[in-house]
């Protein structure tokens, strides 16, 4: 059995759900700062 | 911690450090993954599936250092009263269900050529799921609290209690011994060659620094969102 499909599925499922993590964080967070920094403004 | 405690101060702490962690934890898992894949040989029995182990090892310690995470933060709200304690765990338990999901999966794919099998109801194999759905459930929990507006001391609950699963997991190996393979790394060594082990650390810190940042981002969001909603409940009391 070739291993290497096995060793890229691993890697590509671990890359992409650590990616969708933190660009999921960093939007909510820059909308959530966004949307409070708007209640500043006069 | 107490240190912390203040919002602002905590703000003020996490605005560098967030990027910070983003980009040496990025730096580092890079390394990591780029010298795991091409640097290292072959394990003599399990062939190149053996890579899978650089990313697999940092997922499951930071599936269960999420959770301790999750109960540490829930012994400083329901002790303490930590004003930022339901912000903390409400921000790990995303990360730490992502990566105890990538932990649950990079296994399963190493399990099919080096087992036979994508999945077996072996003990360690089973606890991690427990915890995976451990994490479902805080978040259900802790969403549905903060969305009637409870201080989140059942999430805190239910996260202390979930904890009892951790020495579980650990232990899973020692008390039933099935297919996943006893520790081979511990405080006193290691059982894996050193030729194939040291890529291990560089990715253990850089997906430990992704995980922390993205708690952080989390953190900062759920400060955000505090603030408009009590902005808002203001206004409409007025």
């Amino acid at each position: 059995m070739n291993p290497w499909p096995f060793v890229i599925a691993a890697y590509a499922v671990a890359i992409a759900a650590t990616a969708a993590l933190v660009l999921w964080a960093y939007a909510t967070m820059r909308r959530a700062e966004a949307a409070a920094d708007k209640l500043k403004r006069p | 911690m107490h240190f912390l405690a203040n919002p602002a101060r905590f703000l003020k702490f996490a605005r560098p450090a967030s990027a910070w962690l983003l980009s040496i934890g990025l730096l580092f898992a890079m390394v990591g993954i780029v010298a795991g894949l091409t640097l290292t040989p072959p394990d003599y029995l399990q062939g190149e599936t053996v890579r899978i182990l650089y990313i697999h090892v940092p997922a499951a310690w930071l599936g269960m250092a999420g959770w301790a995470g999750i109960a540490a933060a829930s012994v400083s709200q329901l002790v303490w009263r930590h004003p930022l304690a339901a912000v903390a765990g409400r921000a790990t338990a995303p990360a730490g269900a992502t990566f105890a999901a990538i932990c649950l999966i990079t296994g399963s794919i190493w399990g099919r050529p080096t087992w036979g099998t994508w999945w077996e109801w072996d003990g360690r194999l089973t606890s991690m799921l427990i915890l995976f759905f451990l994490y479902l459930g805080y978040i259900a929990l802790a969403s549905a609290e903060r969305e009637r507006g409870g201080e989140g001391r059942l999430a805190a609950i239910f996260g202390l209690v979930g904890a009892i699963n951790l020495p579980i997991i650990h232990y899973s190996v020692l008390w039933w011994r099935t297919l996943h393979q006893g520790q081979s790394i511990g405080l006193g060594g290691s059982s894996i060659d050193s030729s194939i082990l040291w890529p291990l650390p560089l990715t253990m810190v850089g997906f430990t620094g992704i995980f922390a940042a993205a708690v952080l981002m989390r953190m900062r969001a759920g400060l955000a969102e505090a603030k408009v909603e009590a902005r808002m409940r203001r206004a409409a009391g007025q």
